[in-house]
């Protein structure tokens, strides 16, 4: 007979929790301030131009939105795919993926040339738009996965609880498609116009979502003194493993893919050999420090089961996919547009033809983190009011509510 | 009469005045309008046909080197100033210059938005301000624009600007914002009062080049669909299947 698990959110005084919300406002009021410049002054202030019009803002919203989606994945496997040890981990995950949806969007609306306009944006649509449609993908998964943390916590709810999980589970597949669409559908740029964008963003956002829920759930109940057992958290990081594993997988196809081009051929010695940046965030940032590295750690016999060294791999998965969608963002546009095929461009006043210079801003670069710090706000004050945290993680409970 | 009665009268009488005032006010650029339109001039609340196509052709061959004649001119036209900030300055329309990688022939055109009658700008524009005109023209509504820049992501050509600062001493025909995206409008404000060319081309014609020459694709009698006709023209990335309205020939 399986037990039922007792979920308790933070009570009592703690200082470190206000502590902790000081250091996030702190952060927030400067990612604001920061938006604030860049609205008055307008772009010219950040390092976005008219050749690279997408900066570090985006490559903080997309990363933040994909791994929205991929946070939802622990509560799916419990709800959908129903393994009982996964249900006491559920509420966190989607909690935290309504919290991570929330920080990227802000960053996006903010860096917007017109974010006054959001009910212009909410009100004017172009179905055409794969942008309209992630409008109404993402407010659509807050309030589906909203209605899923009900089913979840209220009891009344229990029966809807699967169908809402599985709902949530189909959405966040179609959120992360159209995020992936966002570049595949871009045919003018050869960085992007691949179909394999979409499945690649989601199997990206299985793994950054995972490695983000890790050390949520690491954080959370070291700081609130609650016992978590090695059963979970071995089971996670292994899961976390494959996830790399098959992001590396797609990363690899996507460029072999495009190398049977010969069109392709230039952009991709671009991104594999000799472009300067993304070619060592590529190799650096994607394939050693978000692939290789956390493969080794995971799966190492002793390492694999430290909990530091779990975290390090969280965290360098966490630092790999933000290069990945840095060499993606960035690199693609950086890439000049092939205007003319079968010539050379000498001269031009607008840079046609030169590789776009690019070096993010301080001000872009707060935002950006002003968004991270939103998400964890948002997880944090939930958790402080309502019951989202498991009372008990150790290996003894889970044992008992498995069984 | 009581003290409410007294307000009541007062504030119709003042409604009624206010009322009358509006009118008149409203009423007066109207007409003035109306009397100042020229003969060929599209009235204001007339829509745009799509019994016409607007295009242009560009001859390459014709187009000078070093001269920017045309770019001085879209520049003056619509009030785009040089900042000294070649990165986030808008440019509606650039010179390029182009070699050959097999022959190593060199030649020298402006490049502005091509004016698409499938328009990726106009796909991705979640929006809708991006948006082309029954006539052919594509162009940006600036009340709808957001500034999330997807339309310059989609641009094959590299056509559209955003505008990164405050903008001062604006012409009053072409208004324009920061935070909002712009291109080349193929200066519908000048076809659409009847006018019948751009900045671009009356400047290159001036300076006796004639490479650039506006008209209406789908009149057969135009003298842009006759030159069409009578020699080879390419579309710039005419794989892309865009159906250009800017058309080059002598490339």
């Amino acid at each position: 007979m399986a037990t039922q698990t007792h979920y308790r959110s933070l009570m009592g005084p703690s200082p470190g929790f206000y502590k902790l919300m000081a250091g996030l406002i702190a952060v927030i009021m400067l990612g604001m301030g920061a938006a604030y410049y860049m609205e008055h002054n307008g772009h010219w202030v950040t390092g976005m131009t008219n050749q690279i019009v997408w900066g570090m803002p985006h490559v903080f919203a997309i990363f933040l939105i994909v791994a929205a989606s991929g946070a939802l994945n622990v509560a799916s496997i419990s709800s959908v795919f129903g393994r009982k040890m996964y249900d006491p981990l559920a509420r966190l995950s989607a909690l935290l993926a309504i919290a991570l949806l929330i920080g990227g969007l802000m960053v996006l609306l903010l860096d917007l040339g017109r974010p006054d306009r959001l009910i212009i944006a909410m009100t004017y649509y172009n179905f055409k738009s794969i942008f309209a449609w992630n409008i109404i993908l993402y407010s659509g998964f807050v309030g589906i996965v909203a209605v899923y943390i009900w089913t979840m916590m209220e009891h009344k709810m229990h029966v809807f609880k699967k169908a809402a999980g599985t709902a949530a589970f189909i959405w966040r597949l179609m959120l992360t498609t159209g995020t992936g669409s966002i570049f595949g559908f871009l045919v003018a740029r050869q960085g992007y116009d691949a179909a394999i964008m979409a499945p690649m963003f989601i199997i990206m956002s299985f793994s950054f979502g995972l490695a983000i829920y890790i050390l949520t759930l690491m954080a959370s109940f070291n700081w609130t003194d609650r016992p978590l057992g090695d059963a979970v958290l071995l089971r996670l990081k292994s899961l976390l493993g494959v996830f790399v594993a098959a992001v590396l997988y797609f990363v690899i196809v996507q460029h072999v893919t495009n190398l049977y081009a010969t069109e392709h051929h230039a952009v991709e010695r671009f991104i594999l050999v000799d472009g300067g940046i993304y070619t060592f965030l590529f190799w650096a940032g994607t394939i050693l420090v978000g692939g290789l590295l956390p493969l080794a750690v995971v799966y190492h016999p002793t390492l694999g089961k430290s909990r530091q060294w779990i975290g390090i791999a969280c965290a360098m998965v966490i630092a790999g996919g933000m290069a990945t969608i840095y060499v993606i963002v960035i690199g693609g546009q950086a890439f000049p547009l092939p205007i003319f095929p079968d010539k050379e461009i000498i001269e031009s006043s607008f840079f046609d033809g030169v590789v776009g210079s690019y070096t993010p801003s301080l001000p872009e670069i707060l935002l950006g983190i002003g968004g991270v710090a939103v998400s964890a706000a948002v997880v944090a004050v939930a958790a402080k009011v309502l019951p989202f945290l498991p009372e008990s993680l150790s290996d003894e409970v889970v044992d008992a509510s498995v069984s | 009469m009581s003290v409410e009665a007294n307000i009541n009268q007062y504030r119709r009488r003042f409604l009624g005045q206010a009322g009358v005032a509006t009118a008149a006010v409203a009423t007066v650029p109207l007409t003035s309008l109306l009397a100042s339109g020229s003969a060929q001039a599209k009235a204001l609340d007339e829509p745009a046909s799509s019994d016409n196509r607007w295009g242009m052709l560009v001859d390459a061959s014709k187009c000078a080197d070093g001269c920017k004649a045309c770019v001085d001119a879209c520049n003056d036209e619509h009030g785009l100033e040089d900042l000294g900030r070649p990165e986030t300055d808008a440019q509606w329309i650039r010179k390029v210059t182009i070699k050959d990688k097999a022959t190593g022939h060199i030649d020298t055109l402006p490049l502005m938005c091509q004016h698409c009658e499938t328009a990726p700008c106009v796909d991705v524009c979640p929006t809708g301000a991006s948006m082309r005109r029954a006539d052919g023209i594509v162009l940006v509504d600036r009340h709808t624009c957001i500034g999330c820049r997807y339309c310059m992501m989609a641009c094959p050509y590299k056509a559209r600007s955003f505008v990164h600062e405050v903008l001062e001493n604006q012409v009053t025909h072409q208004p324009r914002g920061k935070g909002c995206v712009e291109s080349c409008t193929l200066c519908v404000h000048k076809l659409d009062a009847g006018d019948g060319s751009t900045a671009c081309s009356e400047a290159c014609a001036a300076e006796g080049h004639h490479a650039i020459i506006i008209g209406d694709l789908k009149d057969p009698n135009s003298d842009i669909s006759r030159q069409l006709r009578a020699s080879p023209t390419r579309q710039l990335r005419a794989d892309l299947g865009l159906n250009t309205g800017v058309r080059y020939k002598g490339l």
